[in-house]
């Protein structure tokens, strides 16, 4: 006999629902990238508009994870099943924000781009990687996979060095570009924070299975 | 919750062994109680941790057919020798049952039983005896007016704390508790829960417990057994949040049991 099997079953609920929750955000994300790309307004329109479902998806984790801590008084890894659900769900409910963020900036930019964008969609590519392994790691309780995830988060981080780099060697070449390049700025700066956040969920996942914690961002 | 640094052992089990005729009931028990903490023994029934408790006092010796081996170190004596004082080994080491078992006589008389067997006369004596077991077990306030009536008029949990108040008259050393709120409502529970907290000032507490939160709540150690074995043995923390024994996650998360 399967002991406990409601709060089993609730607790698989939850995990179904953070599964959720991330795949939505990568959507998202990619979603808003090839808006940005393809300077396709409408799309963006859409990632904002949607964005309210991963909160509310959000806002229905952190319900369920109050009540099994209210009602079933859960211990050991069954605690931290449910601290970790809520954690995650908070950095991909941010992540989600980012993409929506990223949305916002291709509707701020009114004109063409100066030149294709090459590194940002690449950075991208990376850090929503990053947000798929996490959930995978999350779902496996994969702690090398989360490892490896937290280690792609360097070359993000130099991606980003070179690209603001980049950007503002261009702005003194294109003074005249400064808006579109400002968003741009920060749209690499949204991706960066993207892959801290995916960092952070491996941190989770290795206090989930292993149940100490792990400085993964240094 | 914190954990005495002064890490003095009241008991030191080792290599215990008890069987109930052929039944093997404990195998190799190693496991060091130390003084002035609440150690909590968990497990499903059948697991072993009653028949563990009524060694520390000798009350197994009662069961027909009981055989042990290996040492029960209690003051640096092992118990399981041959001529132990039993009235005095008692007398130090006194036990709570499970549901309160006052004698049929007054609540005063019920206090004084152990100091008077013991052989203290005076009245005098005899009342600041029974006043401070009484105030000890949280129970003074609720009976001063009335200790010359008939304990068996206190309800369940005031009947729990006098036969705490009972045992303590004696100035054990360690207190035995085999799920001693297991009678009790919540409120009672609770206030159980509260003096076993406070009394390991002066006492050294083990307690048997099926309540999971209890011993998560009250005990700085918690011992797992399961069929007779020591599975795991560590401060409780570290029991209900990072056991190092699937069984034992298992069991404190109600998963089998």
């Amino acid at each position: 006999m399967v002991v406990r099997e409601n709060f089993t079953s609730q607790l698989e609920e939850l995990k179904d629902k953070l599964v959720s929750i991330g795949e939505l955000a990568q959507e998202a994300l990619q979603k808003a990238m090839i808006a940005l790309t393809a300077q396709n307004r409408e799309l963006a329109l859409t990632v904002i508009e949607e964005d309210r479902r991963i909160n509310e998806l959000e806002d229905a984790i952190n319900e369920q994870a109050l009540l099994l801590l209210a009602k079933q008084a859960p211990v050991a890894s069954d605690l931290r099943k449910i601290i970790a659900a809520l954690k995650i769900s908070s950095d991909i409910e941010r992540m989600a924000d980012f993409a929506v963020n990223i949305a916002k900036a291709t509707l701020r930019i009114q004109e063409p781009f100066i030149k294709p964008l090459q590194d940002l969609p690449r950075m991208a590519d990376l850090a929503i990687g990053m947000l798929h392994d996490a959930v995978t790691a999350y779902v496996e309780e994969d702690v090398v996979l989360a490892k490896q995830l937290a280690d792609t988060d360097d070359e993000v981080d130099a991606l980003y060095g070179r690209i603001s780099e980049d950007l503002l060697h261009v702005m003194t070449k294109h003074p005249n570009a400064l808006s579109q390049i400002t968003q741009l700025l920060l749209v690499a700066r949204y991706l960066e924070r993207t892959g801290d956040h995916a960092t952070n969920i491996a941190e989770s996942i290795f206090f989930l299975v292993k149940g100490k914690r792990y400085g993964l961002n240094e | 919750m914190s954990v005495a640094t002064a890490q003095a052992q009241i008991f030191s089990v080792r290599n215990l062994n008890v069987w109930y005729g052929s039944q093997h009931a404990l195998k190799d028990i190693e496991l060091p109680i130390y003084k002035n903490e609440v150690t909590a023994i968990i497990g499903p029934s059948g697991c072993g941790k009653s028949t563990f408790i009524k060694t520390l006092n000798l009350m197994i010796q009662h069961v027909k057919r009981v055989r042990m081996s290996g040492e029960l170190l209690y003051q640096e004596r092992n118990l399981l020798d041959q001529g132990v004082d039993l009235v005095s080994l008692r007398k130090q080491v006194g036990m709570v049952f499970q549901k309160g078992n006052p004698f049929g006589k007054s609540i005063f008389e019920n206090v004084a039983y152990g100091p008077r067997i013991h052989g203290m006369s005076k009245k005098k004596e005899l009342e600041e005896t029974v006043e401070r077991a009484l105030r000890d077990a949280f129970l003074w306030d609720e009976v001063k007016d009335r200790l010359h009536t008939s304990a068996l008029g206190l309800s369940g949990g005031q009947q729990q704390r006098l036969c705490i108040a009972r045992t303590i008259a004696t100035r054990p050393e360690v207190l035995l508790m085999d799920e001693p709120t297991s009678a009790l409502d919540p409120i009672s529970t609770s206030k159980i829960e509260e003096l076993a907290m406070q009394l390991k000032k002066d006492y050294t507490i083990v307690m048997v417990t099926h309540n999971m939160q209890q011993a998560a709540r009250v005990s700085d150690r918690t011992a797992f057994f399961l069929m007779g074995e020591l599975i795991e043995h560590d401060e409780t923390g570290k029991i209900f949040s990072t056991p190092n024994d699937t069984r034992t996650e298992n069991y404190v998360m109600g998963r089998f049991g």
